[in-house]
């Protein structure tokens, strides 16, 4: 499939979004927007932001989590009111989430189980997951064996063998060491071409958004607003050896000149 | 030999040797050596009437245990499931926690009357505090990604707390039921020692009046040998549930 046939159709769309923390005027958050955005369906979308300017916000008001202070959101045209997760959508936390007392097929196995499929699919989809995530000879393996890079495959696993319609990822590499980021990056731009998904990223590293996305959303300060929306020239083909990629500085400096005074605002907030 | 049994078998010999030592230096008017007291607790086992007193021990503790467990686990997830219940009730638990258990067994008594009620009573008090302390910090422990992620797979609020938040927490509670093992097997003692006809607490304190130092040491020795079994035991459930971490 061409990328322009994937991203012909609209997936995600938030329109006038805002979330505000508190009902007293005086004390309360504006915390997000408004936000205009549309995720187009089978992109890779990527959203940086200085610290504190809601991007945890958004992602949760996408995940289904939280709901919005106002505005539409929609998934495949049916509006999300942040009451509970839809089917169709997977979610991957920065923090390690998998559960310590399940072996690694069991963890990926748990949600599916759950939603009622039978013993026979279960066993065929994990099995396929865990080859698919590089884990099967990790099957039997408690989290606690397994390196941080390691427990987080089996979270993604644990949200893949869902076959997620859209994937989002909150800083899911964001505990890892640079060169484990790389090699997660590159296999999540491989199960992105394979699965067909859409995929939002929040992230704090340029680098990594300018990398695997077909786009980034550069966020302002808190109330975060979409500021701009950067392209990048990388066909679906790409792996992390766009990082010497004479344009990908291009990129990354584009993000940070957008970013820069943002995050100095962010900071002096911060220290007020 | 294994780390952990040389360890243990170091214990052993450390204690014995220690308790002979004693033996030797205070005399028999208050001890007997540990080989005495091995010999007494063989004949004492073997005794007609013991298994009548070991039986009511037995279902004293195991009732009050299972007391103590239950209504331990209830409480500490009734205040772990509940931001303002958790912050009233923890101070109330952890002061009654903290009070001598003794100072109430009049009232024990006046309730529940001298027997088996009151002493699986007396016991059960003594477990359901750390039990529901613990349960109530293993709750609290519970990494909230833990909980978003049974959210995100779209588990209902049971199935939340059966699958995810009682698993999580399983580990932290076992050490909550391994502290309240110990201290309901006191209050059962404890219980038994001061108002009952029967029991191993009841043969211990008849044991003091009539200063039978073989019955006292033997009784002694035959309960310690059963905590210190059950804790390892215990532990070593306690380990296996951490899986390696």
């Amino acid at each position: 499939m061409n990328m322009a046939a994937r991203i012909a159709e609209a997936h995600v769309g938030l329109t006038g979004v805002t979330r505000v923390f508190g009902s007293d005027p005086q004390t309360q958050v504006k915390a997000l927007g408004p936000i205009e955005l549309e995720l187009r369906k089978g992109e890779f979308f990527a959203v940086v932001g200085p610290s504190g300017c809601g991007k945890s916000t958004l992602f949760d008001i996408v995940a289904g989590l939280s709901p919005a202070t106002s505005g539409k959101v929609t998934f495949e045209g049916r509006p999300l009111t942040g009451s509970a997760v839809p089917d169709g959508i997977g979610v991957v936390f920065q923090e390690d989430a998998s559960f310590p007392w399940l072996t690694v097929a069991d963890n990926v196995a748990f949600g599916i189980r759950r939603a009622g499929l039978s013993e026979a699919e279960v066993s065929r989809r994990v099995t396929a997951t865990l080859a698919l995530m590089g884990l099967a000879d990790f099957a039997k393996a408690y989290p606690a064996q397994l390196s941080g890079g390691m427990r987080q495959r089996v979270c993604i696993a644990r949200t893949l063998v869902q076959r997620p319609r859209l994937i989002l990822l909150d800083e899911p590499f964001g505990a890892l060491d640079q060169q484990t980021r790389l090699i997660m990056g590159e296999e999540l731009l491989k199960l992105w071409r394979e699965t067909g998904a859409t995929i939002l990223l929040i992230t704090h590293a340029l680098d990594e958004a300018a990398m695997l996305a077909d786009r980034i959303g550069v966020m302002s300060a808190r109330p975060g607003r979409i500021l701009d929306i950067v392209e990048t020239p990388w066909g679906i083909e790409r792996d992390s050896r766009v990082v010497s990629d004479p344009r990908f500085g291009d990129i990354t400096g584009r993000l940070w000149s957008r970013l820069r005074e943002e995050s100095m605002a962010a900071l002096a907030t911060a220290g007020q | 030999m294994t780390k952990d049994l040389r360890n243990h078998v170091l214990v052993l010999v450390v204690l014995l040797v220690l308790w002979q030592a004693v033996y030797l230096f205070v005399g028999d008017l208050a001890l007997r050596s540990p080989l005495d007291t091995a010999r007494a607790a063989f004949g004492l086992v073997r005794s007609e009437g013991f298994g009548a007193h070991l039986r009511e021990t037995a279902t004293a503790f195991a009732t009050a245990l299972a007391i103590a467990i239950v209504l331990g686990v209830a409480i500490g997830f009734a205040l772990g499931m509940n931001r303002l219940a958790g912050e009233v009730g923890e101070p109330l638990l952890v002061s009654f926690y903290s009070l001598p258990k003794i100072t109430v067994y009049p009232i024990v008594l006046l309730i529940f009357g001298i027997g088996m009620p009151s002493k699986v009573a007396f016991g059960a008090i003594h477990g359901i505090m750390p039990i529901a302390i613990f349960t109530l910090g293993a709750l609290r422990n519970v990494p909230p990604v833990l909980i978003r992620t049974a959210r995100v797979l779209r588990l209902g609020a049971w199935q939340s707390a059966w699958s995810v938040l009682f698993p999580a927490a399983r580990p932290e509670i076992f050490t909550g039921l391994r502290l309240g093992f110990s201290l309901t097997l006191i209050g059962t003692l404890l219980g038994e020692m001061f108002a009952s006809q029967r029991g191993l607490g009841f043969l211990l304190m008849q044991a003091i009046g009539l200063h039978d130092t073989d019955l006292i040491m033997a009784l002694t020795s035959l309960i310690v040998l059963f905590a210190v079994l059950a804790s390892m035991m215990l532990l070593a459930c306690d380990r296996a549930l951490r899986h390696g971490s």
